[in-house]
């Protein structure tokens, strides 16, 4: 039967199309963008009919690799909350890959071939941190997802590199200490696999060398959260690479990451050993509440679209991170489904600031004026949704992982993180509503234009429009039937819930 | 006939108007003929949930989960009956009105106006047959941001500033009652509307108690105007007469009053509420606001300003009947929700119709103009009568319940603060009404008539039901029976 | 204490070694330097995991004259060091991007000190 086999498949089809691409790329370079999207929408094929079997057989599938169980053996593990991240980033992958067509035409002409493949090579290493069941396992897919991720952040702007230079040398910090934690962790319990591993741990939780590796996992993993104050790389590295690789990389990137930290604290720790002998939960609480407030004021003063979105995505990792804190039923169904909320509404944004630099040369905030509306009516009706979403009102997606966050900050009784989900709340309004004000109002300063100039549409093309279409549908989709997600999501809740 | 679906359609009807209307945005005839087509559907279906209404039957319609244990339900109660009955009323007037507004001042981007209309509408609605508080919170929000196209509407630097305070303060108020809704649902479980309240059986402390009704105050408070909450409301005038009119008395604001009334006494309960002590606190808030806001009336030359302050200083009569918590009081505050729909109403259409037809937006220059518009002041003069609590006006009729309510309390200083501002009432209308008849006008009046009759005919329409409903409030739609029904099912629940 | 100190004298040697790297990455402002940091910081990751699976009189996990399998303490374990293996690969790996990254950087700046660099960028 497939469906076994899918954890398997879904990276086995990114390491053929990463061969594919450069072998096709060299014979027929324009069919390279058809090939990545094939390979995508393989994947994401595979991912929404692994997480249809989950559901409907309710079984977590452990793929054995080579047949060799664990501990001896590499295991991957397709539990619920694998197959609904796998599921969500290569739902999105797929997506912004159609919108990158004209992108790449424009931002890197002649580099599609090592896009693409490149791509593919990320994509490989995000599903395999998501799905691999064995800690050292996991540092390897980290690195490849980040070594990629180097290279596409590299393929833009002129400051690119040097942005990507930074984020690689704190990204391999960050790494190396996951991986010291690891080696701490494997001197005392002997093993590296995640299940046997949470097995073991509640006989050595006093010992030093735990505290040592969570603390050190926390940090390497949060480096690439971009858990505040270790953002540093984030909003260079989003606002100079091309607008397809921030596109991809902020919605998928951070996600993957702050999957690790659920499976660090939530699965292998879990909530009774999590705190016994440090606050770890109220710590990183801490971390995310003034991530979460920190990004959003740094998103308000900034007139770069592209570099306010990243600042706002450190705020929106906040909550996830923050959910994880928590630590209970609420909180972590208000990230799990935050994951999927913000990976939609960020994707989105990114993309309609790319296809505004793709038809205006900037996304220069200071400059966008109200013949937008008239330009890109549904370019900007999108923006609209997405930003309507990200200040969290209903029926929107974004109104409710902040209901469920709400709700786990209120059963933890955490006033204070309760108070800045709704103050970040507000925040995002001035960002967004900033914006919007911009591009459906006159400038009262100025005469009005409007009656003398006609402004013709110049919307952009199908394939930027059907993908940001579809983001824009799904939020306004996964807000309606969220109670639907939600009661899968129960079905994902770590031992202990 | 099988009413089950009725609420849903008579919340979508006015949201099914929206592409036709922004379809039809080069024909305005043909688009205008949606919005009135809309209005008068819903209304009817309204009106056929009133006999169930009247009988005490609630419609009940679930339609999704919208989250665990919280579906998305609509009820049609005898509360949200009323309140729906006379937001799409008087929305019908309102549509012709606008019709004859827009057109008079040749106001830019009228489908914009017409559809964002629709869609306040339609949340107006869900706010009156939203049967938890979740589905509350979700129409609440709807109408802030349905609402913020229709305030900056002209797009000029004070608009724009007003859709900016505007948002500032609905959001927070947002906020503030998820985190109100959140709590709640902690400590109850529940979050459905329930006449008595749903904190029955849980242990509150004070602190608790305070707290909560403190974010539920501040979450509906700021669309009720109360003060320090009220002063979007007076910047929000920078919007377009029609939308100050039905809008700014009558859907929005009395969204926050409905909210307060479904809080006091759906979520907490008169019981809770006394037990904590918490009616006090509305009540000092609400009878501060009253006498403040009828002061701050007189120094408003505006005359839409001073409208304005008037009914932040109306609402809290409102709530203060609420606070009262005697059943008499809460009949006096229901049906002063409806009539001071009716009167406010008025008094708006007729200062849009002043602005339209003479382009006169202040007081002082309002000489002599019951010459020109004697159609319009007479309206006008039936209005002020009516907010000033003057017989046979409607405002007589539930500020004597109010009062009535406040002596079965044995409370004699809502009853001085009811009078006191009676008279202030008639100090800040009677001035004009004074200019209007008795002084001589200027030059620039010659040559001028009546406005339009899209304008003159619906307010003296709205003037009209308020001396009908004046003379006997249970005309046409039994207000005053629906009013104590609701009162009796929240007091007498346990 | 004495014993403290040389009892875990090869956790101390990683956590020189981590400082070293985590000091050149932090004040050296030549990038080529911070890259070596990088490496060094890598490497005492790497010593690290070699130190831990270092056992005293035991020898590499192949079967021996003398020594029966079933007495595991004669033998070490190799899993780390395997493991390390991989882990080279990825610093070496890591090292060819960030040399990538520093050629592109020169070719556009014609500096690779980060004062220099700045300057050039605002």
């Amino acid at each position: 039967m497939i469906g076994s086999e899918i954890p398997a498949l879904i990276p086995v089809t990114y390491v053929l199309f990463a061969i594919l691409i450069p072998l096709i790329g060299l014979w027929k370079r324009e069919i390279v963008w058809h090939l990545s999207l094939l390979g995508t929408g393989i994947t994401s094929f595979l991912s929404a009919w692994g997480f249809l079997h989950l559901i409907n057989t309710g079984e977590t599938i452990r793929y054995y690799f080579g047949g060799w169980t664990p501990p001896i053996g590499i295991e991957f593990v397709y539990d619920g909350l694998a197959a609904f991240i796998v599921l969500v980033i290569n739902t999105i992958a797929f997506l912004v890959l159609i919108h990158s067509k004209e992108i790449s035409k424009l931002e890197f002409p002649g580099k599609k071939m090592p896009y693409y493949t490149i791509t593919m090579l990320m994509m490989l290493g995000f599903n395999g941190m998501v799905l691999t069941g064995d800690l050292f396992n996991l540092y390897v897919f980290l690195e490849i997802s980040s070594l990629s991720s180097y290279a596409l952040i590299a393929i833009g702007e002129k400051r690119a590199p040097y942005a990507s230079f930074r984020y690689l040398i704190i990204g391999t910090v960050g790494g190396s200490l996951y991986l010291l934690g690891v080696g701490f962790l494997y001197t005392v319990t002997g093993t590296l696999n995640i299940i046997d591993m949470h097995a073991m741990l509640p006989q050595v939780i006093g010992h030093s060398s735990v505290v040592a590796a969570l603390i050190l996992m926390v940090i390497g993993v949060g480096v690439k959260a971009a858990l505040f104050p270790l953002h540093g790389w984030l909003p260079d590295s989003y606002t100079f690479a091309s607008s397809s690789s921030s596109a991809l990389i902020a919605p998928i990137g951070t996600k993957v990451a702050a999957y690790i930290l659920f499976r660090v604290l939530l699965f292998l720790f879990g909530v009774d050993l999590i705190d016994d002998q440090l606050p770890v939960t109220t710590i990183i609480g801490i971390f995310a509440g003034i991530g979460i407030l920190y990004g959003s004021i740094m998103a308000i003063a900034q007139s770069e679209m592209k570099k306010m979105l990243a600042y706002s995505s450190v705020s929106q990792i906040g909550y996830i991170i923050m959910g994880i804190s928590l630590a209970n039923p609420f909180g972590f169904i208000g990230a799990v489904l935050h994951v999927l909320n913000h990976a939609l509404m960020k994707a989105l944004l990114f993309l309609v600031s790319g296809s505004l630099r793709s038809k205006e040369g900037h996304s220069l905030i200071t400059k966008f004026n109200n013949s937008y509306r008239k330009k890109y009516p549904w370019t900007m009706a999108a923006f609209t949704t997405a930003a309507i979403s990200m200040v969290g009102l209903p029926p929107l997606a974004g109104f409710f992982s902040k209901w469920y966050l709400a709700l786990g900050t209120i059963e933890n009784s955490n006033w204070i993180l309760l108070a800045v989900i709704l103050i970040s709340s507000l925040l995002n309004a001035v960002y967004f509503f900033r914006i919007l004000e911009k591009v459906y109002l006159n400038d009262p300063e100025e005469e009005s234009t409007e009656d003398t100039e006609i402004i013709e549409n110049n919307e952009v093309g199908f394939t930027m429009m059907f993908p940001m279409a579809v983001m824009a549908l799904g939020l306004l989709v996964v807000g309606i039937f969220n109670a639907y997600i939600v009661n899968i999501i129960f079905t994902m809740f770590p031992a202990g819930f | 006939m099988e009413l089950t679906y009725v609420p849903l359609y008579a919340v979508l009807v006015s949201l099914a108007a929206v592409p036709f209307i922004l379809l039809s945005s080069k024909k305005p005839n043909l688009r205008e003929f949606w919005t009135i087509l809309a209005g008068v559907i819903k209304f009817l279906l309204v009106l056929t949930l009133l006999p169930s209404a009247l009988q005490g039957n609630v419609i009940e319609l679930e339609l999704l989960e919208i989250a665990p244990n919280i579906p998305l339900v609509l009820k049609a109660d005898t509360f949200g009956v009323f309140f729906a009955l006379i937001a799409s009323g008087l929305w019908i007037f309102t549509s012709f009105y606008s019709i004859g507004y827009m057109r008079g001042h040749k106001e830019k981007k009228q489908t914009r106006y017409f559809a964002s209309f629709a869609v306040c509408l339609s949340s107006t609605i869900g706010i009156a047959f939203s049967g938890n508080l979740l589905t509350f919170i979700i129409f609440y929000e709807m109408l802030t941001l349905a609402t913020y196209p229709l305030v900056i509407h002209s797009e000029s630097k004070k608009a724009i500033a007003a859709g900016r305070k505007y948002l500032s303060y609905t959001l927070t108020a947002g906020l503030l009652l998820i985190a109100a809704a959140g709590i709640t649902y902690s400590l109850t479980g529940t979050l459905e509307f329930r006449p008595g309240g749903i904190f029955g059986d849980t242990n509150l402390t004070s602190t608790m108690a305070v707290t909560i009704f403190l974010l539920f105050l501040g979450g509906v408070g700021v669309k009720a105007g109360i003060m320090p909450l009220h002063s979007w409301l007076p910047s929000a005038m920078a919007a377009p007469t029609p939308v100050s009119s039905l809008l700014h008395a009558v859907a929005v604001v009395k969204s926050g009053v409905f909210g307060v009334i479904r809080v006091v006494g759906f979520i907490f309960g008169p019981d809770v509420m006394a037990q904590f002590g918490l009616n006090d606190i509305l009540m000092v808030l609400a009878g501060f606001t009253i006498i403040v806001a009828s002061l701050l009336a007189f120094a408003q030359d505006n005359l839409k300003r001073r409208l304005a302050y008037s009914t932040v200083g109306h609402l809290s009569y409102i709530v203060l009947g609420v606070a009262l918590l005697t059943e008499t009081g809460l009949v006096g505050s229901i049906m002063h929700i409806s009539f001071h729909a009716t009167m406010k109403i008025t008094l708006f259409f007729c200062a849009g119709a002043i602005m339209v037809n003479l382009h006169k937006k202040n007081i002082s220059d309002l000489n002599g103009i019951a010459k020109v518009m004697p159609w319009t002041m007479a309206a006008f003069t039936i209005g002020s009568m009516g907010l000033a609590g003057i017989p046979p006006v409607n405002g007589f009729v539930s500020k004597w319940y109010l009062a009535a309510g406040a002596l079965e309390g044995g409370m004699l200083v809502p009853v001085i603060i009811f009078v006191v501002s009676g008279l202030l009432n008639v100090g800040y209308f009677f001035p004009i009404i004074h200019r209007a008849y008795f002084k001589k006008g200027g030059p620039e009046l010659e040559g001028h008539t009546e406005a339009s009759p899209f304008m003159v005919v619906p307010l003296f329409g709205t003037a009209v039901l308020s001396i009908l409903f004046g003379l006997n409030p249970d005309l046409f739609f039994n207000f005053f029976d629906m009013a104590s029904s609701v009162a009796s099912t929240i007091f007498n629940s346990i | 204490m004495l014993d403290f100190f040389m009892g875990h004298y090869a956790y101390w040697f990683t956590m020189i070694l981590l400082s070293v790297g985590l000091y050149g990455m932090l004040l050296k402002k030549n990038l080529v330097k911070k890259t070596i940091g990088l490496s060094i910081f890598q490497a005492g990751v790497i010593l690290f995991f070699v130190s831990v699976a270092m056992k005293e009189g035991a020898t590499v996990p192949v079967k021996a004259d003398g020594l029966p399998v079933s007495e595991v303490a004669n033998y070490m374990n190799a899993l780390p060091h395997t493991l390390m293996l991989t882990a080279i690969v990825v610093g070496v790996a890591t090292l060819g991007v960030a040399y990538a990254l520093l050629i592109k950087i020169y070719n556009r700046y014609g500096t690779l000190n980060e004062e220099e660099l700045l300057d050039k960028i605002q």
